[in-house]
């Protein structure tokens, strides 16, 4: 193997700027991704003196309220894994295969809460179901009704992460083979045990796919616990949080931050290893949908109007946020006012600016890199191309707080001192939302045929002349594909960023949080818009650049 | 004169998935001379695209060395080495159209404008492609996309011409067209080249040289003919047409004893009279005729029954049952004229052209 690896060596040692693209990746992997990692790892069983310990992790069985967070996290988690699926299932199930009308507007409504900030969702519940909700003061007249703890926090992610389970699951449900269900009814299935036992089993790898994606998204998820959990409700991501913002204890933060991790490593590895052999579709590209013949009209309609409810419920939040942005005082004085977008264009404004530097600068950078690595990864043979492809692809399974932990411990010191500076967050996106732009870089280029690139290079081209010429065109869906996701994820960042911004570079979704936390949901609400309008230009401006729509991503992440 | 290509014990070795090492081309020797056109001919896995691979840069040599001339190749990385490849799916860039599919290497090499579109005008003519070389890939043909593959390589004006199984994906009337074009133009050109084929008919009706290999291994190197006339062992006599193998016994250098007939061989074999022998018999030279009395066998021939009749337009092809000996296939041409012969029928044949092989082949 040594000789096998020293035999690669030599082969790329001819091109010597793909070594050169090799050794500095690696270089970047180790110090941006394994070794931040490494120190929250390390932090957490230290002891005060240095050495050695245990204690930190000994506070997890002593201390009520980390059991309690430990225990939340995992029950939420699974909670609205559970509901995500089966909204997700059911609207996938309507979307791709049954006859019905605005198949497009529902997709993209269901869709809509992707890129918008992760906690979108909780401050539209606040202003609907807080203590001068919408529906529970003015509607329902309840003066003592709390929508935080476990209620307000699944409600929020169910609205956040359903959609989702439902891009992952329209790949699984399209892909299936229309004609077996043919064959099963020809021999005399009634259409539930059509679905039952063969529509339902063949999904299942997708499924379970998906209730592991949106559990480790839960469980990472910082946003909505920190809006909606309430101070009985502790969670582990914000209680990680807190232990250091609050606490100054980094150790106790770190520990907290490795109990995430692990849940989070294992669905990752699950759904990556076992589950992946599982699958029972093949998707390639655009799946070819057809409408089934299992749903009879009644089961039909009556799904449809599960999946058009969601689609109101993503309506009627967008809607409130966008009145709590024109109204004066939200719960009190109705009165139609654009008080808080000026707030937003003039206090504001340097969070807007810097929130958009971020984003532009990390988004070409994050998608060109994830191009290169999935061609050296599938092109090129050389040793450490598997640790490559592991240590890329590791931030899935990475919660946003562990890694945001990891980078102030990393960098806030020699040799490399980057805290409070727009370097750490660039550098933090890029490697989180790198592997999206790996995986379909992945998935596409496994379906050019070698032997393109093979005939550029046996015309006189070297490595980087056959990526920039030959192949980056034709990965050209999978780069905007990347491209897109990157911007967004920047622009709607919070678990990590939380720990990263500073007085020099601030961002917007940690501006809206305060604003929360301060009871300005107005200026909150503005700000959402603000964002989300900005999100809409980009992904406008990108389509015409590149020129490709984004069919399917693979999984997102915050 | 150093010949144009030499592969010196050239080996390459694969780990299989299961640990084991396969080894795909075992210790080849071999030397092209300027100007041929070399066939590496043999079934699937024999070795023979790891070969090709290997001269193009596309595979990493296990041990030996390439020359191209007295240049030593075989470390040189596969942009560098002035060889041009056709591949078996043509490798057309789907996003440029037939002109800069054609011109790409050029660009590479940094070639002028003037000079470039000279240089692609004259090669889209010469394969007759001059009026499609603004078309997109997608909107051309397998044999045009095939003959943008070939001007894409000729325009190089390449030291070495690398063919891989370019015609498989062909019909069998446009795969006979393009096999003349391709051998006519290769010899207008000059252009040493290495053709990878599964298929004997290509390699007969193109090669200078064929090169037979089985199992990494090379079997025999020689001209068309003389693979044909004297196959050196029971595998290229196999692989290379239809085959009868006759055992018998050797009277001397020119003369052998089957089934109780002298049969005369067309050339020696340098073996002692006694010694066991495979006699390679073609098809197409049995001399098959009726029997003329029930019994009587002239000497020199063979006597046997028809077993099958098969009628295949050109030849009638005949499964005839010998005594002492496995069922021989004979084919007869111009059945049409000639008549068949039922099942049944005593027959005799005086097989012409015949090569023995020492022991089994």
């Amino acid at each position: 193997m040594l000789k096998r690896g020293w035999q690669e060596l030599r082969i790329i040692a001819r091109d010597p700027i793909l070594l050169v693209l090799v050794v500095l990746i690696i270089a970047s992997l180790l110090v941006f991704v394994v070794w931040p990692l490494a120190r929250v790892l390390l932090k957490a069983f230290q002891a005060p003196d240095g050495s050695f310990s245990l204690a930190n992790f000994e506070l997890l069985g002593q201390r009520r309220l980390y059991r309690n967070a430990l225990r939340n996290s995992l029950v939420v988690g699974g909670l609205v894994g559970l509901i995500g699926v089966v909204i997700g299932y059911i609207a996938a199930f309507v979307l791709t295969r049954t006859n019905v009308p605005f198949k497009r507007v529902l997709h993209t409504l269901v869709m809509l809460p992707i890129i918008s900030p992760p906690f979108a969702g909780a401050i539209s519940i606040l202003f609907l179901f807080g203590f001068n909700g919408l529906i529970t003061r003015r509607l329902l007249g309840l003066t003592d009704f709390s929508i935080y703890g476990m209620h307000g926090v699944v409600l929020s992610q169910v609205f956040t992460f359903a959609p989702i389970a439902y891009l992952n699951l329209r790949g699984v449900l399209a892909g299936l083979n229309p004609t077996l269900e043919d064959a099963a009814l020809n021999v005399g299935a009634s259409r539930w045990q059509v679905f039952w036992r063969i529509v339902f089993p063949l999904s299942l790898p997708g499924v379970a796919s998906a209730f592991l994606v949106v559990l480790i998204e839960s469980m990472a998820d910082f946003g909505n616990p920190l809006v909606l959990g309430g101070a009985s409700f502790p969670m582990l991501a914000t209680q990680a949080y807190l232990e250091i913002t609050g606490s100054f204890n980094l150790a106790r933060g770190a520990m907290l931050a490795g109990v995430l991790l692990l849940p989070s490593i294992t669905a990752f590895a699950i759904q990556r290893y076992y589950l992946a052999k599982r699958q029972y579709v093949t998707v390639t590209g655009k799946p070819t949908a057809s409408t089934s013949k299992i749903v009879s009209p009644g089961a039909k309609w009556f799904l449809y109007a599960v999946v058009v409810a969601f689609a109101v419920v993503v309506i009627a939040f967008y809607a409130v946020i966008l009145l709590g942005a024109v109204t004066r005082v939200w719960g009190f004085d109705y009165t139609l006012d654009l008080r808080h977008f000026r707030y937003v264009f003039a206090v504001g404004w340097d969070t807007v600016k810097d929130t958009i530097v971020v984003a532009v600068v990390t988004t070409p950078i994050s998608g060109l890199l994830g191009m290169l690595i999935a061609f050296l990864v599938v092109r090129r043979r050389f040793p450490g191309r598997a640790a490559m492809e592991f240590m890329s692809i590791l931030n899935f399974a990475v919660p946003g707080t562990v890694a945001g932990i990891g980078y102030i411990l990393a960098f806030n010191g020699p040799p490399l001192i980057l805290t409070g500076t727009l370097a750490i967050l660039v550098l933090n996106f890029v490697f989180r939302y790198v592997p999206v732009g790996i995986q379909s870089g992945i998935a596409v280029l496994r379906q050019i045929d070698p032997a393109i690139e093979e005939a550029a290079q046996n015309l006189g081209a070297n490595a980087l002349t056959t990526f920039r010429r030959i192949t980056l065109p034709l990965i050209a869906p999978a780069f905007f594909s990347g491209l897109v996701f990157a911007f967004v994820r920047a622009m709607t960042a919070i678990s990590a960023a939380i720990f990263l911004v500073s007085a020099n570079w601030n961002l917007m979704t940690v501006q809206i949080l305060n604003e929360v936390g301060s009871g300005r949901l107005g200026v909150a609400a503005a700000y959402s818009m603000v964002l989300l309008a900005i999100v809409l230009v980009a992904f406008g401006v990108i389509n015409l650049i590149v020129g490709r729509g984004a069919e399917d991503a693979t999984s997102v992440r915050f | 004169m150093p010949a144009d290509l030499r592969l010196e014990k050239l080996r390459k070795e694969f780990a299989s998935p299961e640990g084991a090492t396969v080894v795909a081309v075992d210790d080849v020797t071999l030397e092209v001379e300027k100007g041929a056109l070399v066939t590496l001919l043999g079934p699937s896995g024999c070795g023979k695209t790891t070969l090709l691979r290997m001269i193009a840069g596309f595979e990493e040599p296990t041990s030996g060395k390439i020359y191209f001339g007295d240049r030593r190749v075989d470390e040189l990385a596969p942009n560098v080495r002035d060889t041009a490849m056709v591949f078996q799916s043509y490798a057309i860039f789907p996003h440029l159209n037939v002109y800069e599919n054609v011109a790409f290497g050029l660009r590479m090499h940094g070639v002028s404008k003037g000079e470039l579109a000279e240089r692609v005008g004259q090669v889209l003519e010469l394969v007759g492609l001059g009026q499609l070389a603004k078309r997109a890939p997608s909107q051309l043909s397998g044999g045009q996309q095939q003959r943008v593959a070939l001007a894409r390589c000729i325009v190089m004006q390449p030291k070495l011409l690398l063919f891989d199984e370019p015609l498989s994906n062909l019909d069998a009337k446009l795969r006979e067209q393009m096999r003349v074009e391709i051998r006519d133009l290769q010899q207008r050109l000059g252009i040493t080249s290495v053709y990878v084929t599964h298929d004997q008919i290509e390699a007969m009706a193109m090669s200078d040289v064929v090169v037979v290999m089985n199992a990494g291994r090379v079997e025999q190197v020689g001209s068309p003919r003389e693979i044909y006339a004297r196959p050196e062992s029971r595998f290229v006599a196999d692989f290379i047409g239809d085959a009868n193998f006759l055992p018998g016994v050797l009277l001397d250098t020119r003369t052998v004893r089957i089934a109780g007939a002298t049969l005369t061989l067309a050339d020696p074999l340098q073996e002692q009279p006694g010694a066991s022998v495979v006699v390679v018999a073609r098809p197409e030279a049995m001399n098959l005729a009726r029997a003329a009395d029930q019994e009587a066998r002239p000497t020199g021939t063979l006597l046997g029954t028809v077993r099958r009749t098969t009628f295949l337009g050109t030849i009638a092809r005949y499964m005839v049952a010998v005594e002492g000996l496995p069922d021989l296939q004979v084919d007869v041409a111009s059945p049409a004229e000639a008549g068949l012969l039922a099942p049944g029928t005593r027959v005799t044949m005086a097989p012409g052209a015949l090569h023995a092989l020492a022991g089994d082949g």
